[in-house]
């Protein structure tokens, strides 16, 4: 299958230690119409990794490394050569809807923004595809005129879901989109994403911690460890049949719905020994 | 499971009910009642874990609060071993306050930073007078280590300390008043999976070892599942289904409860996970 994106040899360190990775040294790709997930646990570099696919990083941060969209470089390009595919062919969605959003502008004119960056509509169309984007996301158009405040949080992340689809975008990048949410609201959120991903024929590179979620969503999982992957492959692979330490210890704390499971803590130090890097 | 016998019971709710004024708008005020609790009753059994769950809003945390008198009910009662805690005096009440303790959600906001960690965990004895400055030293020694740190750890200060080490001291603090009612308001919700796995493990333990009894609120049924004997549904104030872990969770008779499991993420495979 063709790669829609391809990561190669990526690394992140800070500017003022750039000996220290906190992304260290890797390569994936992602497949058109795939659901990829990467795992890991706070800190293993699974958010610095989604950033540095639109050049999104802090002013701190030193990227390298390639990264390729459809073919095309898009590493080596400058802040101002990135933007036009930022929204438009890359979209993002983040974990805290709230502060993501704007609070002084209504939820309308925050969906048009990114329409008004990248398409040249007038006011009338501008409204009519707002409001059908609020109706694809399962919001009445009447709360166009609507501030953040006044919507819950599973419509906020609604509305941001409105705002990341927009431009329809080839791949979505959704960095725990869920995790500040009700269970109810999430398994919501999480249809509405399949759903779309499917209608738009989208890619998605969805971040999380949640096991669970993994099972549910992913084609292909991706394990990151201190900045490492340290496992990738089908989500049934690795759920199923782990092949490293850190998979394993990782699966057996997961806490599951049935109750069957007995949860064991990870032995960190016995793990370090085990990992040749 | 034994037949409930009433004594049994160490803290008993009884149709607590509390409701809050909200306040909306700048300039023209909007005063909405909110029913936070709405005749909740509830028993927490002696050594075992009673689990209460339900999604932000629903009350879970009033309750908590509720129970350990640091927010006024408007009506209903609250029994601690056959005691109405609202008719006891201020010193009887501090009293009763050691044998029930709470550890929090957000171990970065619950405890001190200005204080160094052998002060944070016997502050709650200097509080009650128990005990003298060794015999405090000696108890504050060995309970760091019942909860897995060491005692080098004593004299260093929360900030160099991850998430899951500070939620252990905010175990430890509370342990080592000897309660027998631990009240756990999403003590892992703010973990990795890791090291909620480890707090977990601890709890369970420590339950075993000091024969606690545990109010745990939570928002994910899969924790809940592992740790809780019973568990109450709560949606919008009420107690919609109560009963044992199994009961509810393999026969759940409300339609909220069902929606609640079948929201839990996972399950697309019918295999056993690992």
């Amino acid at each position: 299958m063709k790669k829609i994106l391809e990561v190669k040899h990526l690394i992140v360190s800070p500017l003022s230690s750039p000996r220290k990775y906190l992304v260290n040294d890797i390569s994936f790709d992602l497949y058109p119409g795939r659901t990829t997930c990467i795992v890991g646990e706070s800190g293993s570099g699974k958010s610095l990794t989604a950033l540095s696919i639109t050049k999104l990083l802090s002013q701190q941060l030193k990227q390298e490394g390639q990264i390729f969209f459809k073919g095309k470089n898009i590493s080596s390009l400058s802040n101002d050569d990135i933007r036009p595919l930022r929204g438009k062919s890359i979209a993002m969605i983040f974990q805290e809807p709230m502060t993501s959003l704007n609070p002084v502008l209504t939820i309308g004119d925050q969906i048009k923004e990114a329409l008004k960056v990248h398409f040249d509509f007038d006011k009338k169309l501008l409204d009519q595809k707002v409001a059908s984007l609020l109706n694809d996301v399962g919001i009445s158009s009447e709360r166009i005129s609507s501030y953040p405040d006044e919507l819950s949080g599973g419509q906020r992340q609604r509305v941001m879901i409105a705002m990341s689809i927009s431009c329809e975008p080839s791949i979505l990048i959704a960095d725990e989109p869920t995790t500040a949410l009700d269970v109810t609201v999430q398994a919501q959120i999480i249809k509405l994403l399949q759903q779309l991903k499917k209608e738009m024929r989208m890619t998605m590179l969805f971040i999380t911690h949640d096991f669970g979620l993994v099972e549910d969503i992913a084609d292909d999982v991706i394990v990151m460890y201190q900045g490492k992957i340290v496992e990738k492959g089908s989500v049934l692979a690795v759920l199923k049949t782990p092949r490293h330490p850190y998979t394993k210890a990782l699966l057996q704390c997961v806490p599951d719905a049935k109750g069957i499971k007995k949860l064991k803590s990870i032995k960190y130090e016995n793990l370090d020994r085990e990992l040749v890097f | 499971m034994a037949t409930f016998r009433k004594s049994d019971a160490v803290l008993e709710a009884r149709n607590l009910n509390k409701t809050y004024m909200q306040s909306s708008g700048f300039f023209v005020k909007k005063h909405k009642t909110i029913q936070a609790l709405n005749n909740v009753s509830l028993t927490i059994k002696k050594g075992q874990t009673l689990a209460v769950v339900g999604e932000s809003g629903s009350g879970k945390s009033t309750l908590a609060r509720c129970l350990l008198q640091l927010q006024p009910i408007d009506s209903g009662s609250v029994l601690f071993k056959g005691k109405n805690l609202a008719t006891l005096s201020a010193k009887e009440l501090k009293s009763v306050r050691r044998d029930i303790q709470m550890v929090f959600q957000d171990p970065y906001a619950s405890i001190n930073p200005r204080m160094r960690i052998k002060e944070i965990i016997e502050e709650g004895l200097m509080i009650h007078e128990l005990g003298t400055t060794s015999e405090r030293d000696k108890k504050v020694r060995s309970m760091i280590k019942k909860v897995g740190l060491s005692e080098a750890d004593l004299v260093k200060y929360p900030h160099q300390f991850s998430g899951g080490q500070r939620q252990r001291i905010g175990i430890a603090r509370v342990l080592i008043m000897e309660p027998q009612i631990v009240i756990c308001d999403e003590p892992v919700s703010a973990l990795d999976v890791s090291i909620q796995a480890q707090i977990l493990l601890l709890l369970k333990e420590l339950q075993k070892e000091f024969h606690l009894s545990y109010l745990f609120i939570s928002h994910d049924l899969r924790v809940v599942r592992h740790i809780a004997d019973e568990v109450v549904v709560m949606h919008q104030g009420k107690i919609v289904e109560q009963g044992t872990i199994k009961k509810v969770y393999e026969k759940p008779k409300e339609n909220y409860t069902k929606e609640l499991l079948n929201a839990i993420p996972g399950g697309r495979f019918k295999f056993k996970l690992n």
